[in-house]
């Protein structure tokens, strides 16, 4: 299968390419940007005049609710929401039910993710059995069956030894361990940024000291075990602070955001509106534009969706009830094109974010453009408008402060591994 | 935005919070409950302007006080009331809260006065019944987690005026457990925007929550200072699961430090009054001859109390 794309502005973040030309494809994989190879015909093209041709979007971040949680959302579902956000390779955490604690679990995702003929899958395993923190996972047997890094879920919540240990294990293997650094006690019972906000709605709160403090720790367990580590979710100023310095100490850490913590702040809850409720928590204005600042210093190395399908029952409730999660896969592209617009950052610096600075934390050859790399390609027109609405949204997940807003930056195909899997009429 | 409890024409459809409410707003709900006081002490303890509404008392929290106050108020209308005490076990059974309110909205409620353990609730509920019944259909929020008790607050201002007349030469205190009191925050936002110039907060640092001072409120932790020439003083109770904890060690040291005795109440203004919102912990966060005392009006916000709630469904129901 050959295909040519023509007249694209073909943007390889990676190479640091950004030219109109064709791109080629062969085999499932690009053959050439510009001069096509001695003797290659096209069997298809495409005419992606006015469109940007970008890497297929990683996602270090997507929860697919599969096993457990099928009535959110199912791997169907999900697959169909990353095609029509252009993400072509994406890593889901193993906060299912079961947990992706046994390689049978996981070998099972793949093989049905295989057979749906979507995004490229890359499940993370629980880095404790049940993630319940006390006994380490079969942490080889599981990357045997495709795990690429082991998380120990949303919060830290195992105890250091054992955190110790499952470190210095990760680290015999040469794997990346996953922690969202938040201390289990000290955010215990809030719901909402630790600041005036909260304090004014009576909502209990998660201090920013629930993050630093868990930081701390992971930076001495670093220091001592040697283990490389992957922040997941960073929300405070003085989260990314103390990000910065143990990455200027030469600590083999990468970190990543949501991207709509780009955008939102504890205020935008309103009155008590639980499509803000997330995990962790929307913060200050001045942690937002911390954050801001410290993915375009390159401290925060990439920028995920941290997609998180909820029913309408677990959503609509008073907003300390609430579910917390949002739908984010067919928006990351336009809120990291925001943000980039926003903060005057250049297209292919923003695309980095989420292509070619994701893969390396997943450790696959995704999200660049060269000759001889997969052909997994998002298509997309960085001028349309669309407003976000409900109904069209393929993920099952409707829920997203973004609904009835206008974004600008719409995927228009998506192509995996050579083939064109996603495409949206103009 | 619109504010959520104001309807198409700006005016007040629900009563949530005293939050964003107008200075004016408060006098208006104030004057027509002075109105309504004489009600209770004549033969016949009612007036028609509610005759023929149905008032749902849609209690997700158990507290007897707060909602036969309003059954009260509501009688005293000639309302008919139905009371409906929704424990969290059937909410366990399934149903969500929702569900729950669509239920009894299909049975014709008017007026639905709301109780409920999680702050903001009342406002999804309101959000949810201007979506399904429009503009016709009133919230009273009687307590939503640690967010707000309006009505609780409208009537110790209207027990302030009472004994004060003028909100703008007042110091008032607000003491104890402020951190998970909807009463201390509305108390606080209706102080505020009745321009009392100067709102303390009293208590130990484990329970003030953050933001005080951004809702206006000077902030001390040591009572005898915070008690200085003060006009009004309004106790908070303290929950007896907050007693001995991680907040506090012991109601014994929590009574020394922050209870309410003659001697520490004498460090304010001579004819200061003592506020207490029921229901008191008396030798824990009030001694029992200052709550009994002269200066006590405790009992007067009662009656005052439902005056003002005759005087919210009246005035909502009017709108």
């Amino acid at each position: 299968m050959r295909l040519t794309i023509l007249n694209g502005r073909v943007v390889d973040p990676a190479a640091g390419t950004d030219t109109i030309a064709p791109l080629h494809v062969a085999d499932g994989r690009i053959a050439a940007i510009g001069q096509a190879p001695a003797g290659f015909v096209a069997q298809n093209t495409l005419d992606a005049r006015g469109l940007v041709v970008a890497p297929g979007l990683v996602d270090l971040a997507a929860r697919l609710r599969e096993p457990g949680f099928e009535y959110r959302a199912t791997l169907e579902s999900e697959m169909q929401a990353a095609l029509a956000g252009g993400v072509t390779s994406l890593s889901c955490p193993p906060d299912t039910d079961p947990p992706l604690d046994e390689p049978g679990l996981v070998e099972m995702l793949k093989h049905r993710a295989r057979g749906l003929d979507g995004a490229q899958l890359f499940p993370l395993g629980a880095l404790t059995v049940g993630l319940k923190g006390d006994v380490i996972t079969e942490m080889a047997e599981l990357a045997e069956a495709g795990c690429v890094g082991f998380s120990s879920g949303p919060e830290i919540a195992i105890d250091t030894q054992t955190l110790l240990r499952s470190m210095l294990y990760a680290k015999t293997f040469g794997f990346t361990v996953w922690l969202q650094p938040q201390d289990p006690q000290l955010a215990r019972g809030g719901v909402a940024h630790g600041g005036p906000v909260a304090g004014r709605l009576g909502l209990p709160g998660v201090p920013v000291v629930a993050e630093t403090v868990a930081l701390h720790t992971v930076f001495e367990l670093v220091r001592s075990t040697g283990c490389r580590v992957h922040l997941c979710r960073l929300s405070s100023a003085a989260g990314v602070e103390l990000v910065r310095r143990a990455k200027a100490e030469g600590l083999p850490v990468t970190s990543d955001v949501a991207v709509h913590h780009l955008h939102l702040i504890d205020v935008d809850i309103g009155w008590f509106d639980s499509h803000y409720r997330v995990h962790p928590p929307f913060r200050s204005q001045r942690d937002r534009d911390a954050i801001r600042a410290a993915v375009a210093d390159g401290t925060v190395d990439a920028i995920c969706s941290d997609h998180s399908p909820v029913d309408d029952d677990a959503k609509l409730m008073p907003f300390s009830e609430a579910e917390p999660g949002v739908t984010a896969l067919e928006l990351l592209l336009p809120l990291t094109l925001k943000w980039a617009s926003e903060a005057g950052v250049p297209l292919p610096a923003a695309l980095a974010k989420i292509t070619c600075a994701a893969a390396p934390i997943l450790g696959v050859d995704a999200g660049r453009l060269q000759p001889g790399a997969p052909a997994d390609l998002c298509l997309f027109d960085p001028a349309e408008h669309w407003v976000v609405e409900r109904d069209r949204l393929r993920s099952q997940g409707k829920h997203t402060p973004y609904l009835g807003r206008e974004l600008e930056g719409r995927v228009r195909t998506t192509v995996v591994a050579g083939r064109v899997v996603f495409s949206r009429p103009a | 935005m619109r504010h959520p409890q104001l309807n198409a024409d700006g005016k007040l459809q629900h009563l949530l919070t005293i939050e964003g409410l107008p200075r004016e707003t408060i006098h208006h709900i104030l004057d027509t409950a002075a109105s309504f006081v004489g009600v209770s002490d004549r033969e016949v303890k009612k007036v028609p302007l509610l005759r023929g509404k149905s008032v749902f008392n849609l209690f997700f929290e158990n507290s007897t006080r707060t909602r036969t106050t309003f059954e009260i108020a509501a009688k005293r209308l000639s309302a008919d009331v139905l009371n409906l005490n929704i424990n969290t076990s059937s909410a366990a059974k399934g149903e969500s809260l929702l569900d729950t309110v669509d239920n009894l909205s299909a049975m014709h409620a008017d007026m639905f006065v709301v109780r409920h353990a999680a702050s903001g609730a009342p406002f999804l509920i309101a959000e949810h019944l201007n979506r399904i019944r429009g503009p016709h259909v009133n919230v009273i929020n009687a307590g939503d987690g640690r967010h707000a008790h309006p009505t609780q607050g409208l009537l110790d201002m209207y027990t302030i005026r009472h004994f004060k007349k003028d909100f703008t030469q007042l110091r008032v205190a607000v003491i104890g457990d402020i951190m998970h009191s909807r009463v201390a925050r509305s108390g606080i936002h209706a102080l505020t925007t009745l321009g009392v110039p100067e709102v303390r907060a009293i208590g130990p640092l484990t329970l003030l929550p953050p933001g005080l001072e951004q809702m206006g409120v000077r902030v001390f932790t040591d009572m005898r200072e915070g008690l200085r020439d003060v006009d009004v003083i309004m106790m908070l109770r303290l929950q007896s699961e907050r007693m001995r904890g991680a907040l506090l060690p012991s109601a014994q040291e929590y009574y020394k430090h922050y209870g309410l005795t003659e001697e520490k109440l004498a460090l304010a203004r001579p004819d200061a009054i003592v506020m207490h919102p029921g229901p008191m912990n008396r030798g824990v966060e009030i001694d029992s001859s200052v709550a009994d005392g002269a200066q006590s009006v405790i009992l007067d916000q009662v009656t005052f109390g439902i005056a003002v709630r005759m005087a919210v469904m009246t005035i909502l129901a009017s709108n």
